[in-house]
């Protein structure tokens, strides 16, 4: 059979690579040294035109049925590795058939826990890690997955300002169900307490782990953790019109889980008088690093969501698919948020940072065109803001005592895009 | 040491009209080895689930020696899902990577070390279960991984597909491992696989289920030889046993030209249901080469050798513009040539009888 490669590869490097070398054997020239978790497999790592792929070999069965899975929890919006391919028809140049081979693009800036955990990992640091893979594992089963196999070396953590994000990597014994029942649940929560336990104690029986880390109470935190959060958003919340503090009470017990929510989702029941709210809930500080990946803005929590929002909008506006974010967001400081910002003179600059100035641009925009009952421009907006607001405000800068950063005078200096 | 029982489960999915699995009715006693069998979609790991406690049972029940744990939480149940693919752990001992999941379930220490010494042996890693994994080879590390099912002392062990992800070579030695081990464990065993070969060289009693039904339940030399239903004749046995509607005629039933003998009283059967026809199945092996005279003539298309046997994959040649397949087993030495036929007469007494009304063995 010759070599054939499924999927959807956009790197036509990929079908050069050495397959008819066992993975194991590769040259050390192709390959890339990451931190690898535990695996039952050979994992390595590529370079290719500034991306880094994993390649992992494994029966073909598994191969494709890892490689659906991990494409259909991204429809799903699993923050999960993307699966790029699957090799099959390899052979040596002696004709003897080569493992089948499952490519996955690689988290870029992404840790396995033991490369955390290897250098001094902090009792506070560890707390971050098991509430990033709790909320993996409650949004894996609010999607409907069973991961059977849930464990700190399946999972990939992503630092993200202090905090982590945690990704699914390993979906080899996964399963993609309507629903899941408790039992289901259950199960996977035994098996992931089991795993985690065992992983911390090998840390520790290698002297990798922080003296004060208890490898029992800390596995056992992580499905305690994740029990809170289930109950918080495993059932839909069922609210009248009068009922909004409901809604407010719910997100703010989320938040002193250390949550935030991104979104909700509302179902008006069919008979109009109740409606179902299910909040999409993101670990902390998710919409500042959403806008600094996309932007390079970095800003407040809620200076990002403003900001986010007004991007989407001019997303939708532009009517450009969700996979083109990064190219919108370009576009989007280039055209929309630096103007604005260039907008305010230089003497006036000190008044407030730019990420605020631009919010209450998009505040003055709201008061303006309601009342002249049409949408007036966010040029004009920020024209009238400058003279009619910003002028009368006192000087922060010199409130804060600091420089307030200004972002740079042209796009040129944007970093570049990171998919 | 447990029977398990299912007693009319069924699991009905929201949305569907048709059970998962439908009534399911099936006693396995203590000690026994039964395997789960089926073509995907039949039911056979939701049926383990249910027992598992992971799929919820929508009526009928299911019981663990005499305790009903239809409704129990998984871990509840005294069972243990044995999985091929654990993780070893290097920087721990053998003996720790079997048992420190019992650590976090509060079993004493002393109990632990008693239970994985055991395990140990019967497992041939006595040797090694003070030293690193890295000592071991595959096949070791598969057994430390039955070890960690084995420690925990379950009542019953289940086991979903273990052999999947495995190549070729590795899924034959495994098996061979499980079944031996099973055997001296003497823990009921509850087994799912979509292979045949897997299930009839492993079982003491092979299940084969279609649509949610239960096909048959019995040992596999009982279900090779006496084939409950069309379904189980065409699905057990590789290569497939030879299946061919047939008229009923005076002595017998034709098939092409030849009028095959069949007893009587089982063509009576046939005719009191109404039907002209049965379904006449023979297996490979069951077909001797006769002279031209007598035999049924068949065309081989592809000859398969395998050394001491081939297998010939012709056609019927007397039912030409209808024609039938036929799997023929012939002495390995002097197979046919491609495009020969060849004359073959199925062994008296070596027929299989179905009703063409509801499939089922006469």
């Amino acid at each position: 059979m010759p070599l054939q490669v499924t999927g959807s590869p956009d790197e036509p490097d990929l079908l050069f690579l050495p397959w008819h070398i066992p993975l194991e054997e590769w040259p050390a020239d192709q390959l890339v040294a990451l931190p690898r978790g535990i695996s039952r497999h050979v994992v390595r790592f590529v370079r290719l035109n500034g991306l880094v792929y994993a390649i992992k070999e494994v029966g073909v069965t598994l191969a494709e049925h890892e490689y659906s899975l991990l494409r259909r929890l991204d429809r799903l919006d699993v923050p999960c590795v993307e699966a790029v391919g699957v090799v099959t028809g390899r052979t040596s140049p002696t004709g003897e058939g080569l493992e089948p081979a499952l490519i996955t693009k690689h988290l870029q800036f992404s840790l396995p826990y033991r490369a955390l955990f290897s250098q001094t990992l902090r009792p506070d640091t560890a707390t971050r890690l098991l509430d990033a893979l709790s909320l993996l594992l409650v949004r894996l089963h609010l999607a409907g997955f069973l991961w059977k196999d849930c464990s700190l070396s399946n999972t990939l953590f992503r630092r993200d300002a202090g905090a982590f994000a945690a990704y699914l990597v390993d979906a080899e014994t996964g399963e993609l169900h309507g629903q899941l029942s408790d039992g289901q649940r259950d199960h996977d929560l035994d098996v992931a307490l089991v795993n985690i336990y065992g992983e911390f104690l090998d840390l520790e029986a290698g002297g990798m782990l922080h003296e004060t880390v208890d490898p029992q109470q800390t596995a056992e935190a992580i499905i305690r953790r994740y029990r809170r959060l289930w109950a918080e958003l495993g059932e839909a919340l069922v609210v009248t019109a009068g009922e909004r503090y409901k809604v407010t009470d719910k997100v703010r017990r989320l938040n002193d889980l250390g949550f935030d929510v991104a979104e909700f989702q509302v179902v008006a029941e069919s008979d109009g008088s109740h409606v179902r709210v299910r909040p999409k809930v993101v670990d902390a500080g998710h919409h500042s690093r959403r806008l600094l990946r996309l932007t390079g803005l970095d800003v407040q929590e809620n200076q990002a969501r403003r900001l986010l929002n007004d991007l989407d909008a001019y997303r939708s506006h532009l009517g450009l698919p969700p996979e083109d974010e990064e190219l919108v967001a370009h576009k989007w400081v280039a055209e929309v948020f630096e103007p604005v910002v260039q907008s305010v003179p230089r003497e006036l600059r000190g008044k407030l940072e730019p990420a605020e100035v631009f919010h209450e641009v998009l505040e003055h925009l709201w008061f303006l065109s309601e009342q002249s009952g049409q949408d007036i421009g966010i040029d004009a907006a920020a024209a009238s803001y400058v003279t009619q607001v910003l002028a009368y405000r006192p000087d922060e800068l010199a409130v804060l005592g600091k420089r307030i950063g200004t972002p740079s005078d042209s796009t040129q200096s944007l970093p570049p895009i990171l998919t | 040491m447990a029977t398990v029982t299912f007693e009319k489960a069924s699991r009905l999915y929201a949305g569907s009209t048709v059970p998962a699995v439908n009534q399911l009715d099936l006693d396995v006693s203590d000690g026994e080895f039964l395997v789960l069998v089926g073509p995907s979609g039949c039911g056979k790991s939701t049926s383990l689930r249910m027992l598992a406690g992971l799929e919820e049972v929508t009526s009928g029940a299911i019981r663990i020696g005499d305790r009903d744990v239809t409704h129990l939480a998984p871990k509840d149940r005294d069972i243990a899902m044995v999985f091929q693919n654990y993780a070893l752990y290097p920087h721990m001992t053998v003996g720790d990577n079997m048992g420190f999941a019992l650590k976090i379930a509060g079993v004493p220490k002393d109990e632990i070390k008693r239970r994985v010494n055991e395990a140990a042996k019967l497992l041939d890693l006595e040797a090694y279960v003070e030293r690193k994994p890295k000592a071991l080879s595959g096949g070791q590390r598969q057994r430390v991984a039955m070890g960690r099912a084995i420690v925990r002392e379950p009542q019953v062990f289940l086991m979903d597909e273990p052999l999947s992800n495995l190549d070729a070579k590795l899924r034959v030695q495994t098996r061979t491992q499980i079944a031996a081990l099973q055997r001296r464990l003497d823990i009921t065993t509850l087994y799912v696989t979509h292979d045949q070969v897997e299930a009839m060289t492993m079982g003491d009693r092979v299940a084969v289920l279609k649509d949610g039904l239960l096909q048959q339940c019995d040992t596999p030399r009982a279900m090779y030889d006496t084939p409950a239903n069309v379904f189980v004749a065409g699905f057990i046995g590789s290569p497939q046993m030879n299946l061919a509607e047939a008229v009923i005629v005076d002595g017998g039933v034709q098939l092409g030209q030849r009028v095959i003998p069949v007893p009587r009283e089982k063509l009576d059967v046939a005719t009191a249901e109404g039907a002209k026809t049965v379904t006449l199945g023979f297996r490979p092996e069951d077909l001797t080469i006769t002279d031209g005279s007598t035999g049924l003539a068949v065309k081989a298309i592809v000859v398969e050798e395998l050394g001491a046997d081939a297998y010939v994959y012709g056609e019927l040649v007397e039912t030409a513009g209808n024609a039938l397949d036929v799997i023929v087993r012939v002495n390995g030495r002097k197979p046919p040539a491609k495009g020969e036929t060849i004359h073959v007469g199925i062994q008296p007494g070596h027929e299989h009888v179905f009703s063409t009304v509801s499939g089922k063995r006469i």
